[in-house]
């Protein structure tokens, strides 16, 4: 027992042994959580389980037993499917399709969660590839900043959803992608894509990048590969929708994957641009109705929740999806020209990640749970240099903050908070270590000074400002103010988190369009 | 022992010791405290998610009903009826059996719990409350415990200790072993026990001794003992390292009188209610000593349980005279180690003291059940850096001796859960370095090694999944009792023996502690 522990450093097993580490450890934690609330989403899952077990594919986009209807890409209930199988061994109810109906049992919740835990293995090896070439210090730091993720707990292992596994699929992809292996990237996009559609913000970026790469080495060699690229993408969609047409239930599906109906807004306002305009408007229709102008109040509301036809803005024009299509190619679009002109692959997982940035200020019906997307990649990029670590530092606690109100148990209550500390404090120790190393690589000359990982007094007046927010929501406002105005907690956070993501689209943007 | 400490900081130049948690320890001792603690607490927090002792199991329930029971009788009570039996207190239904500072800690909790949600401590009425709000709040009377006397004391022991020797990786490795102790984490915040004020207060006694700090010690040890009776088990070696360097001082009584003082006058305080009259005291002091309840409670691996497979000691003595039996083993056995403190008294023999000590309580005492294990596992704990195989094998055994209690307590997750979050924190890359490699174990020695952990973990497998023979219901328990015994006994013949060898070496190393 004793001999296994050597070193790790200059020992080629050390790397992956120390990466396994923090995967291991955090899944000690992912284990404890296991008892813990988990919300309707545990149960949209289970369902999953049961109608990709019970019915014939051709079914399973139509069955309507449950409310909480497939409405995920075909991969993902090939995925389901696959996990049944297990399920079923271990306990049939879960994979009856009525009898299984908001099934509560011990074995049910351990089935479910082991498998979001041992998903989570594909983000790890993804994080493992992605991070290969880098040396020691980053890797380990870039781990530890992943594996300490409050979003990634508090979604996934709390909550529970998958957002680990298919982040992973993603950051296999920009792994791919930054070693050059453009065409093994590029397919593993179009997986992911038929995983889950919202990954499709970048889908612009991805196309951009890889054509303007093709084309590079001449147009006849160029030609060839974006045909070869075009067939593997049209062979994974084959794969996943093919079934699908053949059995005629195409139409169902793409309706499933795409519910109209939906608002603008969730019924907790993800902090996005979209939080600004509702404000706005809330705002200018107070004034002009203390002015004496005859305003109508909307018929439908945010707060409510779902929104109909009808428009809920009194004054500002109201947005429909195109609009807000439009404003999100708009956005991605400095990043397009840049991967047109220069494909560069050190730079995708920025660009990546800016698109998903973009996809979630301007997004139609953007869940909070969304900023994952590009936290997560973010964390590969905040070690290039200090400002990423500064801005990275400032955005994850926005993000994971904006996170709090999925879990609104007392239970849950210390664990997010717990989960939030921890990763300041070890983004924060993480950092800092990382500045002064290079402080001291680099030599000692006064260019060097200012170099050290401190947050500017904005930004640390803006943090302590989320401690404001929490006191008021958590403790004065059911003090003072007892069961009026309920929604007033969850608008303050959304509005103070939308400043901090706007900042950091804002940061990434300049960012982006400086880049040589 | 022999670790440089110039050594750390030529290795951070280099910048090839970039494994691990580098990061972690680049700060100050403070810094990498703070993240362990808040990381050891998220542990807790999420610990405490699972069931307590006794969860939905009237009519007795567990030590969960029993420390509840205690709020509401003395939240509602005066203090000179704590103890006595009546139609208000029924000693019978779990009546209180600790010193006077539990109850006060009871009381306190109690007002706490009233605040917040007063059925559950309500006189008769909420006997086997239980409840979502109520557990909550039982939970985060143990949370803020442990924040209070167990983190600080930690601290305390750690700067006074281990300032200046040692790597800083090393230290914070000791860190994460005391704060993460699993053995302490499950009784606590799985199975409800309130050891974190007991020991915390203990090692704060401890951190008080290292530092010269005589009385302060006798003040904390002594508020220790009025916790918990158990903390005697450390008594010996508190009393003969102070004995012991009293009688080196220019005048030995009154050395020993002004730490008499103290000691009688924290005992007056914390008894003070009770002083009144001899027949209120006295009547205290026999709820303290429950020797009705037996030699020995379930199949704990000390002395008598594991004998009596083979000399039926309850049936060939009485009570009395097994009380005697008993006091005799146990003064026997901490004989040597309190005459080696006594003729020589230093820092590492005191560690040493307080590990032999505890121990030959554990396996020679009166009334000892499993949970007593925790006493000796606390000194080898903080021992950790000196005897890195000794504390993992301790660990591992008093693990495996508290299974059947945890599958008892449906606490089986957090177990695996915190089994194996320990060995990783143990074998954590770059945490703890191996100064003294291992010459090679035997060959022998390392199978048998190896051997006996297969052991253990076959004995938990066979313990969840097979019913024991009719015939001997209580084989596999008797079984892990044998296998933890053996071990413990072995450890504490080696601990003993390496207390005495320190008298070989103290001329040197005595003049090196004192400078310290």
């Amino acid at each position: 027992m004793e001999e296994k522990l050597q070193r790790p450093h200059k020992n080629p097993g050390g790397t992956l042994q120390s990466m396994a580490w923090y995967a291991l450890v955090a899944a000690c934690i992912k284990l404890l959580l296991i008892p813990s609330y988990h919300s309707t989403d545990f149960e949209v899952h289970r369902n999953w389980l049961a109608l990709t077990h019970s019915l014939p594919l051709s079914q399973w986009y139509s069955d309507e037993t449950s409310p909480w209807t497939l409405d995920y890409p075909p991969f993902f209930a090939y995925f389901e499917r696959f996990l049944s199988i297990f399920a079923n061994l271990i306990d049939p109810t879960i994979v009856n399709l009525r009898q299984g109906l908001n099934y509560n049992s011990n074995t049910v919740i351990y089935f479910q969660r082991m498998t979001v835990i041992v998903s989570d293995l594909c983000l790890f090896f993804a994080l493992y590839r992605l991070t290969a070439k880098l040396d020691s210090g980053k890797r380990n730091l870039i781990w530890v900043l992943v594996a300490s993720s409050p979003g990634l707990f508090i979604v996934d292992h709390v909550h529970f959803q998958y957002n680990g596994f298919l982040l992973g699929i993603l950051l296999l992809s920009l792994s791919f992608l930054e070693e050059g292996r453009d065409l093994m990237g590029g397919f593993v996009f179009a997986v992911l894509l038929c995983f889950k559609h919202l990954f499709a913000v970048a889908a612009p970026v991805y196309f951009v990048f890889l054509l303007s790469r093709f084309c590079r080495g001449g147009f006849l060699k160029g030609f060839g590969r974006v045909l070869v690229m075009g067939a593997v993408v049209a062979l994974v969609f084959a794969a996943a929708f093919g079934p699908f047409v053949y059995y005629g239930q195409i139409q169902q599906v793409i309706h499933r994957m795409f519910p109209f109906g939906r608002g603008l807004c969730h019924a907790y306002w993800a902090p996005n641009f979209w939080v600004f305009y509702i404000i706005l408007d809330k705002g200018l229709a107070f004034l002009l109705r203390n002015l004496g102008f005859n305003i109508q109040a909307p018929a439908a509301s945010f707060t409510g929740g779902l929104v109909g036809d009808s428009s809920p803005f009194a004054i500002l024009p109201s947005i429909t999806p195109l609009t807000t299509f439009i404003m999100v190619v708009l956005a991605i679009s400095p990043a397009l020209i840049k991967a047109c002109r220069n494909p560069r692959p050190e730079m995708i997982t920025r660009w990546v990640a800016y698109a998903y940035t973009c996809g979630f200020i301007f997004g139609w019906h953007v869940h909070e749970k969304a900023s994952l997307h590009f936290v997560i990649p973010l964390a590969i990029v905040a070690m290039q240099s200090l400002e990423d670590a500064k801005h990275y530092f400032l955005l994850s606690i926005v993000s994971s903050y904006s996170l709090f109100p999925l879990l609104f148990e007392a239970q849950e209550y210390p664990i997010k908070v717990l989960l939030l500390l921890l990763h300041s404090i070890v983004m924060w120790l993480a950092f800092s270590a990382h500045s002064t190393k290079n402080g001291v690589i680099n030599a000692t000359a006064p260019a060097n000074k200012g170099r050290d990982f401190v947050i500017g007094w904005i930004g640390k007046i803006y943090l302590l400002g989320l401690l404001v927010v929490e006191i008021w929501g958590q403790f004065l406002h059911p003090y003072l103010l007892g069961s009026r105005f309920p929604f007033v907690p969850l608008m303050l956070i959304s509005v103070y988190c939308a400043f901090g993501i706007m900042y950091s689209w804002v940061w990434q943007l300049k960012r982006i369009i400086r880049s040589s | 022992m022999g670790k440089s400490t110039g050594k750390k900081v030529m290795k951070k130049e280099d910048g090839d010791d970039c494994d691990g948690w580098w990061w972690l320890v680049h700060k100050n001792i403070g810094a990498s405290f703070l993240c362990i603690a808040v990381f050891a607490f998220l542990v807790r927090v999420a610990v405490s998610f699972h069931p307590y002792s006794g969860a939905g199991n009237p009519p007795k329930y567990g030590d969960y009903e029993a420390q509840r029971h205690w709020m509401e009788i003395t939240l509602n009570l005066p203090a000179k009826e704590w103890y006595r039996n009546s139609t208000t207190n029924d000693l019978n239904y779990w009546g209180l059996d600790y010193p006077p500072l539990t109850a006060y800690q009871s009381y306190v909790h109690g007002l706490f719990l009233r605040i917040f949600h007063p059925e559950s401590v309500s006189l008769f009425t909420s006997r086997g409350h239980e409840s979502y709000f109520g557990k909550l709040l039982m939970r985060w009377t143990v949370l803020s415990s442990d924040i209070l006397f167990l983190f600080p004391a930690v601290f305390c022991f750690v700067v006074v200790y281990y300032t200046g020797r040692g790597r800083r990786s090393d230290i914070a490795w000791l860190i994460a072993m005391i704060l993460l102790n699993p053995c302490l984490i499950l009784i606590d915040h799985g199975h409800f026990q309130y050891n974190c004020i007991s020991l915390g207060l203990t090692i704060g006694a401890v951190a008080a001794i290292l530092s010269d700090k005589e009385l302060v010690a006798c003040v904390l040890f002594s508020l220790a003992l009025n916790h918990k009776q158990m903390s005697a088990y450390f008594a010996p070696a508190f009393f003969s390292h102070l004995l012991g360097k009293c009688l080196r001082r220019r005048n030995p009584i009154l050395e020993v009188s002004k730490l008499g003082l103290v000691v009688v006058g924290t005992f007056a305080i914390v008894w003070w209610p009770y002083l009144h009259s001899m027949d209120a005291f006295l009547g205290v002091l026999s709820r303290l000593a429950p020797f009705e309840r037996g030699l020995y409670e379930d199949y704990v691996a000390n002395f008598w349980c594991t004998t009596s497979v083979l000399i039926k000691w309850k049936r060939l003595f009485t009570i009395k005279s097994m009380k005697l039996l008993s006091l005799w083993a146990t003064i026997l056995t901490c004989l040597p180690s309190m005459i080696q403190q006594i003729w020589s008294p230093s820092n590492l023999g005191f560690l040493y003291g307080l590990l032999n000590s505890s121990f030959s309580f554990y396996l020679f005492s009166f009334q000892v059940h499993e949970k007593s294990i925790l006493l000796p596992l606390l000194p080898a704990t903080l021992l950790a850096l000196e005897e890195p195989f000794h504390f993992r094998w301790l660990t591992h055994y008093a693990l495996l001796s508290m299974f059947p209690l945890m599958c008892r307590d449906k606490l089986i997750l957090p177990y695996v859960a915190l089994f194996a979050l320990f060995y990783l924190l143990y074998y954590a890359p770059g945490g703890r370095e191996d100064t003294r490699k291992m010459q090679s174990p035997s060959s022998l020695r390392s199978f048998m090694l190896s051997f006996l952990v297969l052991c253990s973990l076959f004995l938990h497998l066979v313990y969840i999944t097979l019913h024991p023979p009719d015939k001997y219901p209580f084989l596999f328990e008797a079984v892990i009792m044998l296998l933890c015994f053996s071990q413990f006994i072995l450890l504490t013949i080696y601990t003993n023996a390496k207390q005495w060898m320190l008298l070989k070496h103290s001329t040197l190393m005595d003049k090196d502690k004192k400078l310290v």
